[in-house]
């Protein structure tokens, strides 16, 4: 019934006019989803582009997808409920550095661990963009902001290890600029089985109009990717924040839960209570 | 001197942890039920896992029983260590008999201001002649002969329990509990249980817990989302091995946050889900509830009250959560709140309320208490009903699919991913019929108006209340207390004094022409409630007229209201 599409990234795309400034990464990045989803020639309505709060999560309601744009922070937890039901779906879950490193840091530390087939996608732009600039835990200790004058002083949080070393199945890191390549990097993703975890270096041009820099910035991994737990934390000691790649492809199983037959007479359960 | 047989006896039986206070208590609960008796066992505990306080209030009548006694008739003191924790919970009086180790330490002071008799028995001396012999097995020896129980009655359910532990473990029980039985039969206890009414109907023996548990499973729950909360965790237990035999899936959480916006994520893709909690994760999950609300993503949360603000009383029952479950939500956010009345009742109301859920694309809160959630009752099996989750799913899309569109009743065909032409984006922002994201006054308004009138609008039929009786004189009760309510106005109508029964099950919507009905002719109003701050009675006034004069009698955990004080707060008033 769900023949292919044409399967050209348009068809991914929904009417709606993205609320997001001009110039700002989160564009890119619905171009790199587009184009992964028709690489993969998945029909727009077996995909689930789950959300939460900020400019980044505003992306499920710009393709032509099924979308879930829940609370701040939950992203993980409400796609961990869609997808063990709905196993046939493509899950993806999209986030920003505030939304999943700081309100939903916990759902990330288990979403890796639990390991249920999903991809998790945060648009890092090291700053809260819509709610107009506080800093994020991926922020620079010395950024000023009006919430943290002269600089946080706090040092910022490394999403690729916390994946590492929570289990994540796939780990990467690219830049929204390079749009192709993100693509291609997300429709691996997606096919890896268990959680896979990619973050996308997303400038924020308004509040953060240093970053628009990175495309400068940005350099390939001098390591390769690997499937080597050890190998890959290796890398990750001399990640200055730029390298973009893949670099870890894990073997773990991914978790599902095992789901019987449907038929069993429910007095059966009453059994239980019978005097 | 023969007594006539008593309609109902209740026995205590309190030890320290570990001294297996509670075994005895199911064990007597099991050995009645099985022989055709009805019973209720609460157990009230002290905070500590292992080593606190424990004990086991059972009433065994001969009809159905769901709430306490106002004292007990027999009270067994395995040890004393810590009984006076809870003395205030377990009340004797001068026709009560005391059984009390000598070696066990001293008995609370409430013993010897009772005016009851106390008969000692050293049931740990006699326990230890006996390999592997254990007082909780003298004591259940005891209490069976004192109950009039045969011994070969005692033995079978313990056999059962102990089927795994080998036959000396059998065999040491058996050897205690006869000893119990000897040195009980010197003892003099005037009262015996009333022969049970002969009934053919299929019996169970479940708490409240497992009850709603089942009701979710019988209304189409097939998915749960689960974190461990004192008193709700049985709820989740029974659902992990049971969904799963029914093709349903239990997810365990990381945290009540999780856990609801799991369920979330679940409906959304079209199957029926339920969490359980207690006060604590209602309020962590209250932002995920306004969610549901708005994205119109049914779900049912059920609260297993304890005593709160913060982490109060855990293992004690309160019906202090009506204000978050009604009010908590910020913005307008209408949704259903149930709650049961009994345990028997816990099925049914979980049932309706995925029913409701499911039907009204909305969430369900059902309030429990851990009085009915960790109570055990025997039951007659309650019949089955239609209630049964039907969505209104999107089936013909043709042209542009509108989510939240405007309908006669409110509730509009729901999409379920992987649809064609049905790709929607559910959201908590505001949105527009298609879904779109608004901030405009009329969408507001719409959307507003839509998702209130969809519940106003709704036929809920009988089941929103329970109403009993004409007098003129009406208690309005919710929750658990139904159960005493209903026992203390059958005391009342023994004085001559005719008294209505009146106890929403259904809390939210609210249905005012209802109760004004159910009231009408009444003078008089009694609202009893188990809250310090009289929650249940601000919402009535908030929400309802109430005619004539109005009383309240409510008082905080863990002090239950009794049948008995409620009989007595009806006589005061009518003299
Ligand atoms: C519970 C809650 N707290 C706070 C907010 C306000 N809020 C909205 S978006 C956001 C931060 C978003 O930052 P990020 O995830 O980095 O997204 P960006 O806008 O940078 O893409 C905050 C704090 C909220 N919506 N909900
Ligand atoms: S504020 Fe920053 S992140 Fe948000 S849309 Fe504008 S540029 Fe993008
Ligand atoms: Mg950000």
């Amino acid at each position: 019934m769900n023949a292919p599409l044409a399967c050209k990234p348009a068809d991914y795309k929904s009417e709606i006019k993205p609320i997001w400034c001009p110039g700002c990464g989160d564009y890119h990045v619905l171009m790199s989803f587009t184009r992964a989803f028709a690489q993969l020639g998945l029909p727009p309505e077996q995909i689930a582009v789950i959300s939460g709060i900020g400019c980044s999560s505003r992306i499920p309601a710009y393709t032509n997808c099924y979308g879930f744009h829940g609370v701040h922070g939950r992203s993980l937890a409400l796609a961990a409920g869609l997808k063990v039901t709905r196993p046939d779906l493509t899950v993806v879950v999209a986030s920003g550095d505030g939304d999943g490193y700081s309100i939903g840091g916990n759902h990330f530390l288990h979403a890796c661990r639990r390991n249920i087939d999903m991809t998790y996608v945060v648009m890092d732009n090291h700053i809260y963009g819509m709610t107009k600039g506080q800093p994020s835990p991926t922020t620079e200790p010395e950024f000023d902001t009006a919430l943290s004058p002269g600089g946080t002083g706090v040092r910022p949080f490394h999403p690729l290890v916390v994946a590492l070393a929570s289990g994540a199945n796939f780990i990467a890191r690219c830049f929204s600029g390079e749009v192709n390549e993100t693509a291609d990097v997300l429709a691996e993703a997606i096919r890896h089985p268990g959680f896979s975890f990619v973050e996308i270096l997303s400038p924020c041009v308004t509040f953060r109009p240093d970053e628009k820099n990175w495309k400068d910035q940005v350099h390939p991994a001098s390591v390769g990717a690997t499937a080597d737990q050890g190998k890959a934390a290796r890398r990750l000691m001399t990640d200055d924040g730029f390298n973009i790649g893949i670099l870890y492809r894990g073997g773990r199983t991914p978790y599902r839960p095992a789901v019987a037959a449907t038929n069993i007479d429910l007095s059966e359960l009453e059994k239980d209570f019978e005097l | 001197m023969t007594m006539a047989a008593s309609p109902s006896i209740s026995i205590a039986v309190v030890g320290s942890g570990g001294s297996g206070a509670l075994t005895t208590g199911n064990s007597l609960l099991e050995t009645a039920c099985a022989a055709g008796w009805h019973g209720l066992l609460t157990r009230t505990l002290g905070p500590q896992i292992r080593g606190g306080e424990a004990a086991a209030l059972i009433r065994l009548a001969a009809h159905p029983v769901e709430c306490l006694p106002d004292q007990f008739d027999l009270l067994i003191g395995i040890d004393w260590l810590n009984a006076h924790r809870f003395g205030a919970e377990i009340k004797v009086g001068p026709q009560s008999l005391v059984i009390s180790d000598p070696r066990g330490g001293e008995p609370p002071p409430m013993v010897a201001q009772s005016g009851a008799r106390v008969v000692e028995i050293p049931m740990k001396d006699m326990a230890k002649s006996i390999p592997d012999g254990r007082p909780n097995m003298i004591a259940l020896g005891i209490a069976s002969r004192l109950l009039g129980f045969t011994a070969e009655l005692v033995f079978a359910p313990i056999e059962k329990k102990l089927a795994d532990k080998g036959p000396a473990a059998i065999e040491a029980s058996r050897a205690a509990i006869n000893v119990g039985f000897g040195a009980a039969a010197t003892v003099e206890f005037d009262r015996h249980l009333a022969e049970p009414r002969p009934s053919t109907a299929r019996r169970w023996l479940l708490s409240g817990n497992e009850a709603v548990a089942l009701g979710a499973i019988r209304g189409g729950v097939r998915f749960a989302a689960a974190y461990p909360i004192t008193p709700a965790t049985e709820i989740l237990e029974w659902l992990a091995p049971n969904l799963v035999k029914v093709g349903g899936v239990l997810l365990q959480a990381e945290d009540e946050l999780a856990a609801i916006n799991m369920i979330i994520g679940s409906s959304f893709g079209g199957t029926p889900s339920i969490t359980a909690t207690s006060g604590p994760g209602l309020s962590l999950m209250i932002e995920a509830l306004g969610l549901a609300t708005a994205s119109e993503i049914p779900i049912v949360v059920v609260d297993v009250m304890r005593g709160g603000p913060s982490t109060g009383i855990p293992t004690k029952s309160e019906q202090t959560d009506l204000n978050i479950a009604i009010y908590g939500m910020h913005g307008d956010a209408p949704h259903l709140v149930l709650a049961p009345q009994s345990v028997s009742d816990c099925l049914f109301t979980t049932q309706w309320a995925t029913y409701l859920a499911e039907s009204l694309q909305a969430p369900a809160i059902v309030l429990s208490d851990q009085f009915m959630g960790q109570a055990r009752v025997a039951i007659e099996r309650p019949a089955d009903v239609a209630f049964i989750g039907q969505r209104c799913t999107a089936t013909e899309i043709t042209g542009d699919y509108k989510r939240y569109a405007m309908t006669a009743d409110g509730v509009s065909p729901m999409s379920i991913p992987g649809k064609r032409g049905g790709q929607y984006t559910a959201d908590g922002l505001t949105h527009s019929e298609r879904g779109l994201p608004t901030s405009g006054a009329t969408d507001h308004l719409a959307q507003l108006d839509k998702r209130r009138d969809k519940l106003d609008g709704f036929n809920f039929g009988d089941h929103w209340a329970s109403v009993e009786g004409t007098g003129e004189f009406a208690i309005l009760t919710w929750g658990s207390l139904t159960s005493a309510a209903r026992e203390a106005i059958e005391r009342a109508a023994v004085d001559g004094i005719d008294v209505r029964l009146v106890a929403p099950r259904l809390l939210l919507p609210t249905l005012p022409e209802q109760l004004t009905a159910a009231l009408k002719g009444v003078k008089r109003i009694l609202v009893i409630e188990q809250t310090h701050g009289g929650q249940f009675h601000k919402y009535l006034r908030a929400h309802y007229d109430l005619p004539g004069s109005v009383r309240a009698l409510n008082r905080p955990g863990p002090l239950p209201i009794t049948a008995g004080e409620i009989h007595r707060a009806i006589a005061d008033w009518r003299s």
